[in-house]
């Protein structure tokens, strides 16, 4: 069905609503600031602290990058090897599944008494929240290739290894980019729960200094810095699709 | 190139798919396989990719024995068009030479027959872009560019609609001679079967034995002859049924 001209508005006004509504509950029952902003304050805030908070989001950007990357390369490598080995799969895709429900609140100080405080236990938080969506989207995309394609690559004589860079391979790409845009959400949120347990500088640190401080204004500026920095990970992620995969943009255009 | 098929056994499990399977297709010639759905058509085309090992018999070439998937003899078709989405028409349709490191070849052997397989002007496109038709055209024309001699063809036109259907075997007919290949089509479509081939192997039971051949190479093939060919279609039908 096709959206009514006058209907494409609508997500943005109820937004502007919402914001419109919370001002004017702060202002109307004189809510203290420490207890909540309002939305003009919070841009305020955002104004004042832009260099501060650019160059904290620097770190978390760079530590939620790497970990992408590195769960990236990890992802793939135990895909292709859950695919090509069964036994493999069978062994560690439920260990996986059981890593995902550990919550990283309880990992990540753990990790920072084994790594210390620089930024590796950042990372590989990062690296633990993204790691998951990446493999398991990467390893059902190759496992669900119709056994079709597979059989006639073979009858035309193509290799193992053919197989996987012919059919297995790019099969699983649109998969994989899906779950690469879940991890890119997740990559920011974990680079910021690792921050807050413990390090001198990111986002998460940021965050845990001005709310030991009850400067609010700044903890939701931070956080309207976390939710644009996600949406900006997921963003790129959606670039590099429509640029890696032609077919994709074809078939919905 | 003239393929002989002796003695071939194969088995799913306990159940006797194949027993004893023995034909011949000499070069140059069309023939088909026709039963009913299930009967283990499409098991003897697997077994001759090599995309099944069989219980026992051999498959001879020339008179040289071949086995394993990708002995270079057959250029197997399934069923669906198994184009692969992410590439383009021309890329699929030079698959095999990508696999045996030919493709510069194989795209201007593909260019030029562009036309004749009706895709002139997709060499770009993406099989999403395309009809069933085409695709299945597109999927013909990479089994053709495969270099082996003989066609496996599983239901090629099994998933399109009467009206298409008609339309790609009045065109592969035509294509016939111009391909010179020998082949071996799988249906259980009689008036295909009839309308396309020199021979016609009729498959029936469990396991699966030729019950009878139908010889209608002398046959002057068009469209009115297949009409006419009700009471030949209707012995066909009674022998697929076993009345």
């Amino acid at each position: 069905m096709r959206e009514k001209n006058w209907q494409k508005p609508l997500p943005w006004l109820v937004v502007i609503a919402l914001l419109a509504l919370w001002e004017c509950c702060v202002r109307i029952f004189d809510v203290p600031l420490y207890v909540l902003p309002g939305p003009i304050d919070v841009l305020a805030a955002l104004g004042e602290n832009a260099a501060t908070l650019f160059s904290h989001a620097m770190v978390t950007s760079m530590e939620a990058i790497a970990g992408m990357l590195i769960a990236l390369a990890l992802g793939l490598l135990l895909g292709v090897l859950m695919d090509a080995f069964p036994l493999v799969r069978r062994c560690v895709y439920p260990l996986l599944v059981v890593t995902q429900t550990v919550p990283m609140i309880v990992l990540a100080p753990i990790l920072i008494i084994y790594l210390g405080f620089g930024v590796a236990p950042k990372i590989l938080t990062v690296v633990l929240m993204c790691f998951f969506p990446v493999a398991v989207n990467f390893t059902d995309g190759m496992s669900q290739v119709g056994k079709g394609y597979v059989d006639l690559v073979r009858s035309y004589g193509a290799s193992r290894a053919q197989v996987y860079a012919l059919v297995k391979l790019p099969a699983a790409l649109p998969p994989l980019f899906s779950g690469l845009r879940v991890a890119a959400t997740y990559s920011i949120s974990g680079a910021v729960v690792g921050e807050w347990i413990g390090s001198q500088s990111g986002l998460g640190y940021y965050l845990l200094r001005v709310k030991e401080s009850y400067m609010l204004d700044r903890v939701f500026a931070c956080v309207v810095v976390i939710v644009a920095l996600s949406l900006l990970m997921n963003g790129i992620v959606r670039l590099c699709q429509y640029i890696f995969l032609p077919f994709l943009r074809r078939a919905k255009g | 190139m003239k393929l002989e098929v002796r003695g071939l056994s194969f088995a799913y499990g306990p159940k006797m798919v194949l027993d004893n399977l023995s034909f011949r297709v000499e070069a140059g010639e069309f023939v088909s396989i026709l039963g009913p759905s299930g009967c283990g058509k499409s098991t003897v085309l697997n077994l001759l990719a090599g995309l099944l090992r069989p219980a026992a018999g051999e498959v001879l070439v020339d008179g040289a024995r071949v086995d394993g998937a990708g002995n270079g003899r057959f250029a197997y078709m399934p069923q669906d068009d198994l184009l692969f989405p992410w590439k383009t028409i021309l890329q699929n349709v030079c698959l095999y030479g990508k696999i045996h490191g030919t493709e510069p070849a194989a795209r201007e052997q593909a260019l030029s027959h562009m036309a004749a397989f009706g895709l002139a002007g997709y060499e770009n496109a993406y099989p999403g872009d395309l009809s069933g038709g085409m695709r299945q055209r597109a999927a013909f024309l990479r089994t053709a560019l495969c270099s082996a001699e003989i066609l496996l063809l599983d239901e090629p036109f099994g998933a399109l609609d009467v009206i298409s259907r008609g339309d790609m075997q009045d065109w592969l007919l035509s294509m016939r001679a111009d391909l010179g290949r020998t082949a071996l089509l799988v249906t259980h479509d009689i008036d295909e079967a009839l309308y396309l081939s020199d021979r016609i192997l009729i498959l029936r039971g469990s396991p699966a034995q030729i019950v009878r051949e139908v010889d209608v190479r002398k046959a002057g093939k068009t469209r009115q002859w297949l009409y006419d060919q009700g009471a030949l279609k209707g012995e066909i039908h009674r022998c697929i049924k076993a009345e």
